[in-house]
């Protein structure tokens, strides 16, 4: 039998009093799950594939991380994209310190995840070793949807967080 | 006679010490290590060799004798041609050649090159830093005693070494390095990845007696 009084299951403005209960983890990560400001620290090739993400045939900002900031005081994440030599580890570990909590890190492509094919005496062997890296990419350079994969992953990872508990947790 | 041939000939006349370089394209000569800039300036000035296409080093071995060679790569855009030169250094273990900023400016780099990578002094460079390795790197990693993988030594920043606890390491070759054998005609096999994949980074590689131990 149809009735006339149907569920809403939708938020109703007009029964709740524009007022929202949630928790506060859930909103704090809601919010930051949808504004992930990379900071793109573009060292190599990688970087190539990193532009092409906020293009509009992938368009990164789908995910609301398009808001790519050159400054590491204004960046949630840092994706470290390319090749990281031992002379520029030590300013690539300065522009994470200088990133404001919370953070993130992706370490982009083969290289920066691992050394790569630089097997050598003057290229790091993972910026995990400087770095508290989130997500790894593989690939070399890789493709621009496996970088919305791994933000996608990461995006889960800020989900999980107890962010309230957090705000008050020294660092 | 081509340009080059020519302009050998005439160095020949001039440096009496000058001698032919064996050499499968260009013409070359091997010059004395003291007189090197004066020949390298009769030939920019005499014969229009107006740029300095290369300059670069070769470590000849660990005891060979003279270890190490500098060599200018000159080309004339005047006449097209080109012309290597040649000068052994006369140590073997602090080798020293004289700078030819002066003559081509483009030298400054390629010279701060040799020196960063080979150990190369050039007297008199104005400038004479290392170029790719940090300030402070205490080896020259192209010269043949240094192993690929390199040698551990701290991070080029202090801070940074103490607050990661990492330094330079000596790279994992994990059956490297990656070139294939001579003669093979499979890539795939001939790839030495291919021909050693019982041990990584995490499985360390069993050691021959061990491994024996284990057969018998």
């Amino acid at each position: 039998m149809v009735s006339a009084h149907t569920t809403e299951l939708g938020y109703n403005s007009k029964i709740e009093g524009e007022v929202i209960v949630s928790r506060a983890d859930a909103v704090i990560n809601w919010i930051r799950t949808n504004s992930v400001w990379p900071m793109p620290m573009g060292l190599a090739c990688c970087a190539i594939e990193l532009m092409a993400v906020g293009n509009g045939r992938f368009d990164i900002s789908r995910f609301g991380a398009e808001v790519m900031r050159f400054s590491p005081r204004q960046a949630d994440c840092m994706i470290v994209a390319g090749t990281v030599t031992y002379k520029m580890a030590a300013q690539v570990r300065r522009i994470y310190d200088q990133m404001m909590s919370p953070k993130w890190v992706i370490a982009m492509g083969a290289c920066a995840s691992s050394g790569g094919m630089y097997r050598s005496y003057a290229t790091l062997q993972g910026v995990d070793r400087i770095l508290p890296v989130d997500v790894y990419i593989s690939g070399c350079p890789p493709r621009p949807e496996a970088i919305l994969d791994a933000l996608i992953k990461l995006q889960g990872k800020i989900k999980t967080e107890r962010s309230a508990s957090n705000l008050f947790k020294e660092t | 006679m081509t340009a080059p041939a020519a302009a050998k000939t005439a160095l020949k006349e001039k440096f009496p010490q000058v001698t032919d370089r064996p050499s499968a394209d260009h013409d070359a000569v091997n010059v004395p290590v003291g007189e090197v800039v004066a020949a390298l300036r009769f030939l920019r000035d005499e014969h229009a060799f107006d740029l300095l296409m290369d300059l670069t080093a070769i470590d000849w071995a660990e005891g060979a004798s003279p270890r190490f060679t500098v060599v200018y790569h000159l080309f004339s855009s005047l006449n097209l041609g080109y012309i290597r030169v040649a000068t052994d250094c006369a140590s073997n273990d602090e080798p020293t050649a004289p700078s030819v900023v002066d003559l081509w400016p483009a030298a400054n780099w390629h010279e701060r090159e040799c020196y960063d990578l080979l150990g190369v002094k050039f007297t008199a460079h104005p400038d004479l830093r290392r170029i790719l390795m940090w300030e402070g790197y205490p080896y020259h990693p192209l010269r043949k005693d240094f192993p690929l993988a390199g040698i551990e030594v701290p991070l080029p920043d202090e801070e940074i070494s103490a607050a990661t606890g990492t330094a330079v390491i000596a790279a994992p070759m994990m059956g490297g390095p990656f070139v294939a054998s001579p003669g093979e005609i499979n890539l795939t096999e001939a790839e030495p990845r291919a021909k050693d994949e019982s041990w990584s980074d995490r499985d360390a590689r069993p050691d021959q007696t061990a491994l024996k131990q284990l057969k018998s």
